[in-house]
């Protein structure tokens, strides 16, 4: 039976209009499923609402809420976006279809005459206004979910577009899942004896621990890891297990807040699963191609910190990306701003690259913009990527940011 | 030929009729599908190249991004959508994703639901007991 109290009891009956009425009722018919006993109030929401997601009938549904009074569609807490679907400053250099940048305008100022600021970020945790252990979240993309989670001890499930959308209108979500301590235990031990160097090398570890969650409730323990890891290696690690895992928490002994101690989020005498050298590298094999034609390479899913960009403007300063190959990076908007005043932006396009902002690759309509440009053989140091745009008509390759950048500058896979 | 009837939890939307897509394999409607043309795209997934418009789609569990939860109203409204989902284990992604749909879904079988059902099989789906009854095996070529 879930509980609502008064206020919600009347946001439920339409006191407070139609978008909040709407609103109640996902939240209920989606903490019913889950067994919620009541709704829990967050003080965020990270909303990711690309264009290819929400498709025509996505953003005809947010143009009707933009419609309603502005008493009535205005969100409730602070509310970020997750990337979007265009770049309207650089998306003729990736050839997007003019359609595609209409429809992304068009979800834009609905969202916008909501008061939700368009941050345009999946790295709003490093950037925007991280999350603080306990506060309650509906975090919406998988990677910032699982870092929230995870790394700051902050609380929120997998909160998708119309379920973010109902959280903002209304200041709550169900109370189940990772809002509850019980579902925040640690389920399955991995006791990790591989050499961790890369980015790469923490999202091929995330890969292969995510391929072993069988269901979004299981947790895993990671053991093994000497010195922690810095928040770009461990974004890594989260984005690639919950890529592959749809895993939205996990603990590593000794690094993150609610696991100082094995005993704090599990019982030890549980045995653990030994992830080495041969585990990764058998993930590394089963993404290598038949050849080393190269089409395009990418650093994005995470976007990139300005401490990742500043590690790639380096290693591309001078060079020259060789002409049958694109390179493309992307960040957020603030973080564009930032890299454009400290130097970095102009080494990236010195070389031949693309620094794209407020977006992220697989969410602005990758099919289409491979068609357009010939791509078909992708390269990246982002586990989560190649994971997804398998399903997107790509053959996709993994290697480390030198590796990537390598190979782009001869025009062929390079190890 | 004995009706078989297969017990979830209860799940969200109204009651269906169809023919089942049935795999082992787990679903992401951003990592799978080609939305456009109503098939399975990842070439590792053991639906590859199979239409899954109007099926009753059996898999095993939800997996990859927070997409889907826009993306299965946009597959509806174009009537591009399966007709209901069947899973082991669902995530709140799904759960949210068939809400805003209109989706049928059920979860949490008291038996593998992707052993029980075969592609093929004629099913009713009642979401709100959470039940589904095999009405008829092979009676229709997946």
């Amino acid at each position: 039976m879930l509980r609502l109290d008064d206020h919600e009891q009347a946001m439920l009956a339409g006191v407070e209009g139609r978008a909040r009425q709407w609103a109640m009722q996902q939240l209920i018919q989606v903490g019913r499923f889950f067994d919620a006993k009541d709704l829990v109030k967050v003080s965020q929401v990270h909303l990711m609402a690309d264009t290819e997601a929400l498709g025509e009938e996505g953003i005809r549904f947010l143009e009707g809420i933009a419609a309603y009074p502005e008493a009535e569609r205005r969100v409730r807490v602070p509310t970020v976006t997750d990337p979007r679907g265009a770049d309207f400053a650089a998306y003729r250099r990736i050839r997007q279809k003019e359609e595609f940048v209409a429809l992304e305008k068009r979800a834009a100022d609905a969202l916008r005459s909501l008061g939700i600021l368009m941050t345009d970020t999946c790295i709003n945790y490093q950037t925007i206004l991280p999350p603080v252990k306990g506060e309650h979240l509906a975090f919406g993309d998988t990677g910032s979910t699982i870092y929230a989670n995870s790394v700051l001890g902050a609380r929120t499930n997998f909160e998708g577009g119309p379920s973010a959308l109902s959280a903002a209108l209304t200041g709550r979500v169900p109370r189940y899942g990772f809002h509850l301590d019980e579902h925040r235990r640690g389920t399955t031990r991995f006791a990790v004896e591989a050499r961790l160097a890369d980015y790469s090398d923490w999202g091929a570890l995330g890969a292969v621990i995510g391929r072993r969650m069988r269901s979004y409730f299981e947790v895993p323990v990671v053991e093994g890891i000497a010195s922690a890891p810095t928040s770009d290696q461990i974004k890594h690690f989260g984005a690639a297990l919950a890529s592959y895992g749809s895993t939205p928490l996990f603990h590593m002994v000794g690094v993150t807040p609610e696991a100082g101690r094995l005993s704090d989020v599990i019982d030890d005498r549980a045995p653990a699963i030994s992830i080495t050298d041969a585990d990764l590298a058998a993930y590394r094999t089963s993404l290598t191609p038949v050849d080393d034609t190269l089409h395009v390479v990418v650093f994005a899913a995470p976007q990139l910190s300005l401490i990742e960009l500043q590690q790639l403007g380096t290693l591309l300063d001078g060079r020259t990306v060789h002409p049958s190959v694109s390179l493309i990076a992307t960040t957020s908007p603030e973080i564009k701003s930032a890299a454009d005043r400290l130097d970095i932006t102009r080494k990236i396009d010195g070389a031949g690259g693309i620094l794209l902002q407020g977006v992220c690759f697989y969410q602005m309509h990758a099919r289409e913009i491979g068609e357009a440009n010939g791509w078909r053989r992708l390269m990246s140091n982002s586990a989560k990527l190649v994971n997804i745009l398998g399903g997107y008509n790509y053959e996709t390759v993994l290697g480390s940011m030198e590796a990537c950048v390598e190979s782009a500058v001869a025009g062929r896979i390079v190890a | 030929m004995s009706l078989r009837l297969v017990k979830g939890r209860p799940g969200i939307g109204d009651q269906v009729e169809g023919i089942a897509l049935v795999a082992s394999d787990n679903f992401s409607a951003r990592y799978d599908l080609d939305r456009i043309n109503g098939v399975f795209s990842r070439r590792s997934h053991a639906l590859y190249g199979q239409s899954y418009v109007g099926r009753i789609l059996v898999l095993n569990a939800a997996k990859g991004g927070v997409a889907t939860a826009w993306m299965l109203r946009e597959m509806q409204a174009r009537q591009l959508g399966p007709s209901a989902l069947l899973l082991n284990f669902a995530n709140p992604i799904l759960a949210q994703g068939a809400a805003f749909a209109g989706l049928p879904l059920i979860d949490r079988f008291e038996a593998d639901i992707t052993s029980v059902l075969k592609s093929g099989d004629r099913v009713r789906v009642s979401p709100c007991t959470g039940e589904v009854l095999v009405l008829d095996r092979d009676a229709a070529q997946p």
